[in-house]
């Protein structure tokens, strides 16, 4: 057994918070100066520039790149052999995010769904604990934003309309998104599993490196074909026109019911701001 | 790129093209959602609006709280069109020109060709760098809605694109 004291976990989030939401992820900096170069239209050019420009300023003054600093999600791996002492879990994650955007200055963005009342700490996190083997604990921040959030879709669909259906359902999400979640974005499919896997397989999808490669060599052809054809659809960076509407596309997949395909699409903007740590 | 003197008159609007690229001087007053959603109201009820609308200039934005010693947090645009059932109302009583992020509905761009108005991109996500662009930031009115309160902003040389000009040319249709 190994102990852990949820200070430590406390403190972690706390510190990955404040760092991500300042700090733009480098390898989407790094994609979007290469997208910047190779843009033709003067609007869309513009569009990246001033987002590259953006990203060096917030990270220069230690300034929120986007005012939008999201719900906060939070991914917990924890090994079998840990003991957790301490603070319960949640309490801990929830103190860390709410210390964090006190701070940082970020926007309080959660409210209850119903009375549209601000809870004006940014909590509650949305948290996803699972039990892993090993001795250790691995945590993984997002600060989502909701421009691209809102733009996210789930398909329930028929295990006829296969890898061609799939496909078909990701770029029609993000053909009638156009504009609005702040493209160039990043696109994670969650494909199998029961409705709410797919959407937590999309969502883990967005923590991924821009530039990585699948392991499984099937998917990794599909993210390929779906990025260029995403790029095909000619939306472009904030809607302006040009071949860069998608930085990446991250599928993966999970068993599922002989009747069902359900396929999940969760978009994230260019303002990427993820970070994983293990313990 | 051109600079733009905020309020705009009808003639400097008509001479706006889609995909120029200005930069913005002068004053815009924030709302999002929820303060469309009081300013129509009071609009419907026939009662005094905190902020006179004729020839104004509104920004799509909810910042992030200011620093110490800062004008105001990062406020980059948000999503207009969660404005656009409010934004005929708005546009009827005097609004010139609106700036956000993201493709206008059917209706307010109609509106925008019939009174002559002109609808501003700024870049989505930009939010550190529009910060710095703002000069001055007063509270006007539904303080209670915390980022999304109405304020009036002084902004200089504040990049956007010319998205639907007066003459109902539309950047995101026409690329």
């Amino acid at each position: 057994m190994r102990k852990i004291d949820t200070q430590v976990i406390y403190e972690q989030i706390r510190q990955m918070a404040l760092f991500c939401n300042c700090n733009v992820n480098e390898d989407v900096i790094k994609a979007l100066k290469k997208a910047e170069q190779t843009e033709t239209s003067a609007p869309a050019k513009f569009a990246l520039q001033t987002i590259i420009k953006n990203d060096g300023i917030a990270k220069q003054k230690d300034m929120p790149a986007c005012q939008d600093t999201g719900m906060a999600v939070v991914f917990c791996e924890i090994g079998q052999e840990v003991c957790l002492q301490g603070e319960f879990l949640d309490d801990a994650i929830n103190r860390g995010i709410k210390d964090a955007y006190e701070q940082g200055y970020f926007r309080k963005s959660v409210l209850d769904p119903i009375s549209r009342i601000n809870t004006k700490d940014n909590l509650p996190a949305v948290i996803h604990t699972q039990i892993v083997k090993g001795d250790k604990i691995k945590l993984s921040f997002l600060a989502k934003g909701f421009g691209s959030e809102n733009m996210s879709k789930v398909f329930m669909l028929t295990p006829s309309q296969g890898v061609d259906g799939i496909a078909n359902a990701v770029v029609e999400t993000i053909k009638q998104a156009d504009s609005n979640p702040c493209p160039p974005v990043i696109v994670g499919v969650g494909i199998g599993g029961t409705f709410e896997k797919a959407s937590l397989l999309a969502k883990k999808c967005l923590l991924r490196e821009v530039g990585s490669t699948n392991n499984d060599d099937t998917l990794a052809q599909f993210e390929k074909d779906l990025c260029d054809k995403i790029n095909a659809l000619g939306i472009g960076a904030q809607g302006f026109g040009g071949n860069n509407t998608c930085l990446a596309v991250f599928a993966d997949k999970y068993p599922t019911h002989i009747a069902g395909l359900p396929v999940a699409i969760n978009v994230q903007c260019h303002c990427a701001r993820h970070m994983t740590v293990e313990i | 790129m051109k600079r733009i003197n905020l309020p705009l008159s009808k003639h400097d609007i008509s001479t706006l093209k889609a995909g120029d690229c200005v930069l913005l001087n002068g004053k815009m007053f924030t709302a999002r959602d929820a303060g469309h959603k009081r300013l129509v109201d009071l609009i419907k009820q026939n009662k005094p609006l905190p902020i006179d609308l004729e020839n104004a200039s509104v920004y799509y934005a909810g910042p992030c709280p200011n620093k110490p010693g800062q004008t105001i947090g990062s406020c980059g645009p948000t999503t207009s069109g969660r404005c656009d059932s409010y934004t005929p109302a708005l546009l009827q009583c005097g609004l010139t020109a609106m700036t956000g992020k993201g493709w206008r509905n059917d209706k307010v761009k109609q509106e925008i060709k019939k009174q002559g108005a002109v609808y501003f991109a700024a870049i989505g996500g930009a939010g550190a760098l529009y910060a710095d662009c703002v000069k001055k930031a007063d509270l006007i009115a539904f303080e209670d809605l915390g980022a999304e309160a109405l304020y009036m902003l002084t902004v200089a040389d504040f990049p956007a694109i010319v998205a639907i000009d007066s003459h109902g040319n539309d950047i995101y249709e026409n690329r």
